[in-house]
């Protein structure tokens, strides 16, 4: 990964910004992790989850991943804390619980 | 060898983007720059010209479709005029951003309301600060010229920026005078295929229009700034070879009968022809005055315009464009500006005039000049004064 963006921002000047704010390399988007947007994060029950994966299929930023023994599990780098995956549990194993100030 | 052929400044544009081998041409007719795109489209259905027309629904799908055409590497060219430039004005912004050398005639036109189609450069006035290298044409040679010189400076690898052409609605670009077309073989001697390093390709994926959010936007606009300010080099380079390929120099700052004139008029546009006429008039009764015509308007060329005007008294802008409530006409104002520092400086008086089509005459200029000496010896009441108005116009102060 050479491209200029995959600093962070804020490590770059104007002088390495590529003509037209061009991004030269294509799947970056993980460079920048967007985990801090969210004001709730997904807790999950494992007692009450059948693995069923219906969150992995719905996070629309494929920030839950496959975890060990088959549970899926959100990646709090990139969750923005939609609550979708809450919303679709079948069997209500997520909830949304508040992100506490640090 | 260049042949002399009678062409309206619509159809020398048209017949230098014709040159120029333009790949895509996205535009909307509306007057006065019809002739424009009616002419490529022509040239485009008879085979003149193997390009890509695509009739659009607006000015801004416009120069939208021109973003598009750009972004995959393709020669791109486009017109409009008055309330087209203003409908497409968020797309003006984009292109410039996004550093697409696109190349956009305007035939300048007034601005509704009252709906007028006639010319003054209220149009131009409003895209001042969207980023684009902008220049202005006194005469059809030069809208033929300038089109042309307009790609290759535009698609320079150093440079990568959108060009506005501007003449004058109907004062030129319906008026026919003798142009000189050049052949073939020139025209590509000067203009190389455009070669754009970036262009979208499904075996190479790259991002364009990437948001910005604020911890990367300042930088990108400072990039921006610093790119638009450096074009001047490539744009004196481009003129350069210019002239000695086709044998006709341009400069940023043209300065007619200046040479130890004490009173400078400065104009911008097909009104510099009118104005040099009363300039000799003034000089063949003895006059000390001479003319300054603004050709390139964006980047500002500030160390030509010093140096143009350094040793005159008083500088005499003539605008055809108002900024309600501002300090002057908009010319004037950047004048004033660009002026402010120097330690010897000639006194600015600022009129406004020429709006929507209303013609300036050899003699309304003999005004100008007359007014200019008197208002810079006594000063006025006003900030600026509107030339060729019924009734005399008061009220306008600080």
């Amino acid at each position: 990964m050479t491209d200029k963006r995959l600093k962070a921002g804020s490590d770059l000047t104007w002088r390495d910004i590529e003509v037209g704010n061009i991004v030269t390399e294509a799947g970056n988007a993980c460079a920048r992790k967007t985990g801090d947007w969210r004001t709730e994060r997904p807790m999950l029950d494992k007692e009450k989850c059948t693995k069923c994966a219906l969150c992995w299929l719905y996070c629309p930023d494929a920030a839950i991943k496959p975890a060990e023994e088959g549970y899926y599990v959100a990646d709090l780098d990139y969750c923005k804390g939609c609550g979708i995956c809450a919303n679709i549990c079948p069997v209500g194993a997520i909830t949304m619980t508040e992100e506490e100030e640090k | 060898m260049s042949k002399r052929v009678g062409l309206e400044a619509s159809h020398a544009a048209a017949e230098a983007a014709r040159m120029a081998d333009v790949d895509v041409i996205a535009a909307y007719p509306i007057t006065p720059q019809t002739h424009i795109p009616e002419r490529l489209a022509e040239m485009v259905a008879d085979g003149e010209l193997e390009a890509a027309y695509i009739p659009v629904e607006s000015e801004h799908s416009a120069l939208s479709a021109c973003l598009g055409s750009a972004a995959v590497g393709a020669r791109t060219f486009t017109a409009t005029a008055g309330q087209g430039l203003e409908l497409m004005h968020e797309v003006v912004y984009v292109a410039s951003s996004m550093r697409y050398p696109i190349v956009m005639t305007v035939c300048n036109r007034a601005l509704s309301a009252p709906l007028s189609v006639w010319g003054d450069h209220s149009d131009a006035m409003a895209v001042r600060d969207t980023g684009w290298i902008q220049v202005f044409c006194q005469n059809n040679q030069e809208a033929f010229d300038l089109t042309l010189w307009a790609f290759r400076v535009g698609e320079d690898p150093r440079v990568l920026l959108p060009v506005m052409v501007h003449f004058d609605g109907f004062s030129l670009s319906h008026v026919t005078e003798p142009v000189f077309l050049p052949e073939q073989e020139e025209v590509n001697k000067f203009l190389p295929r455009f070669q754009y390093p970036f262009a979208l390709d499904p075996d190479k994926p790259m991002t364009h229009g990437a948001f910005g959010p604020p911890d990367i936007y300042s930088e990108t606009k400072a990039a921006q700034e610093v790119a638009l300010r450096k074009s001047k080099e490539v744009i004196l380079q481009g003129w350069r070879e210019f002239g000695d390929v086709f044998g006709r120099y341009y400069e940023p700052v043209e300065s007619y009968g200046t040479e130890g004139a004490r009173l400078l008029l400065l104009t911008m546009g097909s009104f510099s022809e009118t104005a040099k006429a009363a300039v000799d008039t003034r000089k063949s009764k003895g006059e000390s005055v001479g003319l300054i015509n603004l050709r390139l308007w964006r980047p500002f060329p500030f160390s030509e315009l010093r140096r143009a005007v350094k040793d005159a008294e008083t500088l005499v802008v003539f605008d055809r464009c108002i900024s309600f409530g501002g300090p002057g006409g908009p010319v004037c104002s950047e004048v004033r500006s660009a002026l402010y520092n120097e330690k010897k400086r000639p006194v600015v008086v600022s009129f406004v005039g020429g709006l929507g089509g209303r013609d300036v005459s050899v003699k309304d200029f003999e005004y100008v000049i007359e007014r200019g000496r008197e208002v810079a010896q006594t000063g006025s009441k006003e900030l600026f004064e509107m030339v060729g108005v019924r009734g005399q116009v008061t009220g306008i102060r600080g």
